[in-house]
């Protein structure tokens, strides 16, 4: 038994200086063995070479680094570069457009991200905006296979990063303010053809729940539960998407994936748990067929969209070896699940929650604070957190060296009034007037290092504004992550000390890597660029005169435009040659 | 002047001011059901064959109009504009409270825009809302950025305070340039 938490070992195969998937791994740890660039050489870290990817809205996206050459895909029109990395200055091998419908434009929520492509048996992943999936050959950038999976006339989107599977692409949709109904799709890697398709909402048949689904607790038992915790028929306008992450544990043979938040956001339209909506499934990868499903927010009273990262550790848990997943939920907590059953085995507060009062291990349920409860005509004042939550998409990273997981996130409060919402398809299904602020203390983010086996928070950096990059852990002791004002920034990982830092040109909210260049040194590389939910008010040149506008999210950084400009750019990192 | 003639000055000024309250406060419940959208009423250029054409009725019918503006502000809910544009300030949709038009700024090109939509995301409400309402919601749009008399600008919100309110809003005149549409530079009713 390891005497504190590692990566789950199948799932974190040794680092060959490659990076064929946004979060590095199965597991998800976003973790680099390389130790070139440690806590003593990284001041001397100096940009090698930049590259514009001609898109000014929101890179939210990890490149990829496959044998040479570094996959970057943008947002909105999605268009994917592949950089000869054995060149000087990273010239660009070839450029692949798939023109994406402009419309899709309209039924993006949060601006027109996308998060990553994925590589696997010499072929590139992505997703469009307009639902589509797409195969690319790696070598020639010519396309394989297209496949149309969602409608933009029923507000469907897609801009999460594909995982492959066992020859199946992972991908799920986006959508939960539109009133979509969320799915996750496996699709055959070579034909682009449609294996399976799970629904996170409707009867058993479509949810892919069977003889297989054994979830822990009681309140997840049940036949047809995505129908009959709705008001009738409202489970088909009712959200449940998979826009974030996925993870797989080969040894279990499981894949994890969270379900979006159900719609509309004001739960007085939707009495009931409103299954699958909020919480975490595993499901087997070849048929879909679901395992364990646990719902971490029964009834979301706040868009507390349940897609963020879950991290595959195994630690030594009360004395017993356990297989578990680390989950910093957007309620605010911290989840450590065993991932073969769907046992909660803690829910620890990383942030002031004031909306809930704490997880029940015993039953897995939430309690709500009944004086924050929003209701149609009454402005409910102080909410913490937000609706993009504690922490929203941005991923994590776990470090075996340390044992630390480093949690990028928001500090952030809310004022919510619930209003009714009408569904018309293809327009927002929202029904709430929303102002976010900042949170106790006035910054409004931080970087949290938590200890998942100590169960507490080992340090924190405040951060002025809320932060919405992904983190990146490296074995020369170092996190990494980027400011929505610009500036990359190293910390050692063990204090928080800040060793190194560089200001690109627009705000960082992309998924920062790291990889062995084909000289063999090792390299950093960021997307700059700002934009998403937080930076909507830069990325579509809203108006801080209101203060509801990007779902209220612009009231809580009305000063961004004075300190960031719309720009994407790709940023790589390097120590000098020596000679 | 005699007192005579004052009085009549006095009068004639008093009538000309009731009669422009009186447009303000004119209230036509019903217009025309759905599909009655008349496409001769929007010109989205600024040449014309022959004569230019005058400026469509509906300017002066619905920009000052309280009644108007105000069910505007109700149906800019209804039909879910604040779900993209928010309150005037911009979401998905950019903002309508600030100087720039993208695809014009008069009364007929926002209503042109509800009707047909926009190819980068702006939805077509063709044949669903009511010609009357669209008119509605359109002047109601431009008394977000004050283009409408401060005396018929809505007064209040009925939801959450989130804007200085379109009474409160400083007019700001549409800036021409690369972003406007060449049918923002109309003439004015």
């Amino acid at each position: 038994m390891p005497a504190r938490a590692i990566a789950a070992p199948a799932a974190s195969p040794p680092d060959d200086g490659n990076w064929v998937m946004a979060a590095k791994n199965y597991a998800s740890t976003r973790y680099s063995e390389l130790d070139e660039i440690d806590t003593n050489t990284v001041r001397d870290l100096q940009v090698s070479f930049t590259f514009s990817t001609g898109v000014v809205r929101g890179h939210e996206a990890a490149p990829l680094v496959v044998n040479g050459t570094m996959y970057v895909v943008t947002p909105y029109p999605n268009k994917l570069y592949a950089l000869d990395l054995t060149k000087p200055g990273a010239p660009t091998k070839w450029t692949f457009e798939p023109r994406p419908a402009a419309s899709a434009q309209g039924v993006a929520c949060c601006d027109y991200v996308n998060r990553g492509p994925a590589f696997a048996d010499g072929r590139i992943f992505i997703n469009t905006l307009d639902a589509q999936t797409i195969a690319v050959d790696a070598e020639t950038g010519r396309e394989l296979w297209r496949t149309k999976l969602g409608d933009i006339n029923k507000g469907e989107t897609m801009t999460m990063a594909p995982l492959v599977v066992k020859g199946k692409v992972l991908v799920g949709n986006a959508g939960g303010e539109f009133g979509v109904r969320g799915w996750i799709t496996a699709l055959d890697a070579e034909t682009g053809k449609i294996v399976w398709r799970a629904y996170n909402t409707g009867p058993d048949t479509d949810v892919l729940i069977g003889d297989d689904y054994k979830p822990f607790y009681d309140k997840e038992k049940g036949k047809d539960l995505g129908v009959s915790t709705w008001p009738p028929n409202a489970w088909e306008i009712g959200g449940g998407t998979v826009w974030g992450w996925i993870s797989y544990d080969p040894e279990l043979d499981l894949i994890y994936h969270g379900t979006g938040n159900p719609g509309p956001w004001n739960p007085e339209q939707r009495p009931g748990d409103n299954k699958w909506t909020g919480g975490i499934f595993a499901r087997n990868p070849d048929t879909g067929q679901a395992r364990w499903f646990y719902q971490a927010v029964p009834h979301d009273l706040y868009d507390y969209d349940g897609i963020n990262e879950l991290i595959l550790l195994d630690m030594p848990w009360q004395g017993q070896p356990r297989k578990v997943l680390i989950r910093p939920e957007r309620n605010g907590y911290l989840y450590v699940i065993d991932r073969s059953s769907g046992e909660v085995l803690a829910a620890d507060p990383y942030f002031p929650a004031n909306s809930t009062k704490g997880v029940d291990l015993k039953t897995g349920l939430i309690e709500y604070n009944e004086e924050k409860h929003p209701r149609v005509g009454k402005v409910v004042r102080d909410i913490c957190p937000t609706a993009p939550g504690a922490k929203d998409w941005n991923p994590s990273a776990f470090s075996p060296k340390t044992g630390i997981v480093y949690i990028p996130h928001n500090n952030l409060c809310m004022d919510w009034e619930s209003v009714e919402a009408n569904y018309i398809a293809g327009t927002p299904y929202v029904g709430a007037n929303v102002k976010m602020y900042a949170g106790p203390g006035g910054n409004r983010g931080t970087f949290t290092a938590w200890d998942p086996g100590q169960r507490r928070k080992v340090w924190e950096l405040k951060e002025d504004l809320p932060l919405w990059s992904g983190a990146l852990a490296t074995a020369g002791d170092l996190v990494f992550y980027g400011t929505m004002d610009g500036w990359f920034k190293a910390v050692n990982a063990g204090s928080g000390e800040l060793l190194w830092r560089f200001k690109t040109g627009s705000g960082i909210i992309g998924q920062p890597i790291s990889y062995r260049g084909p000289d063999g040194r090792q390299y950093i590389a960021i997307l700059s660029g700002v934009g998403g939910w937080a930076g909507a008010i830069v990325a579509g040149d809203l108006d801080p005169h209101d203060a509801s506008a990007a779902k209220g999210f612009v009231n809580a950084v009305s000063d961004l435009p004075q300190r960031t400009t719309k720009g994407g750019m790709l940023y790589v990192f390097a120590l000098p040659q020596r000679r | 002047m005699s007192s005579l003639s004052r009085n009549a000055v006095s009068l004639a000024l008093l009538g000309v001011l009731l009669l422009a309250a009186c447009e303000r406060e004119e209230r036509s419940y019903r217009g025309e059901p759905v599909g009655e959208v008349k496409p001769g009423a929007i010109v989205q250029g600024t040449l014309y064959a022959g004569a230019p054409s005058p400026p469509p009725p509906q300017r002066r019918e619905y920009e000052g109009n309280a009644y108007h503006v105000s069910e505007g502000k109700r149906l800019f809910e209804w039909f879910n504009c604040s779900g993209c544009h928010a309150h005037g300030g911009g979401d998905i949709g950019p903002p309508l409270m600030d100087e720039v038009w993208i695809y014009g700024g008069e009364l007929e090109n926002i209503a042109a825009t509800i009707v047909e939509g926009r190819p980068n995301g702006m939805p077509s409400f063709r044949n669903k809302i009511p010609d009357q309402q669209l008119w509605q919601i359109a002047a109601y749009v431009r008394s977000m950025q004050r283009e409408v008399r401060k005396d018929v600008a809505p007064g209040r919100d009925d939801h959450m305070a989130v804007t200085p309110g379109e009474q409160n809003q400083p007019v700001t005149p549409p800036k021409p340039g690369g972003v406007a549409s060449p049918s923002s530079e109309g003439r004015g009713p």
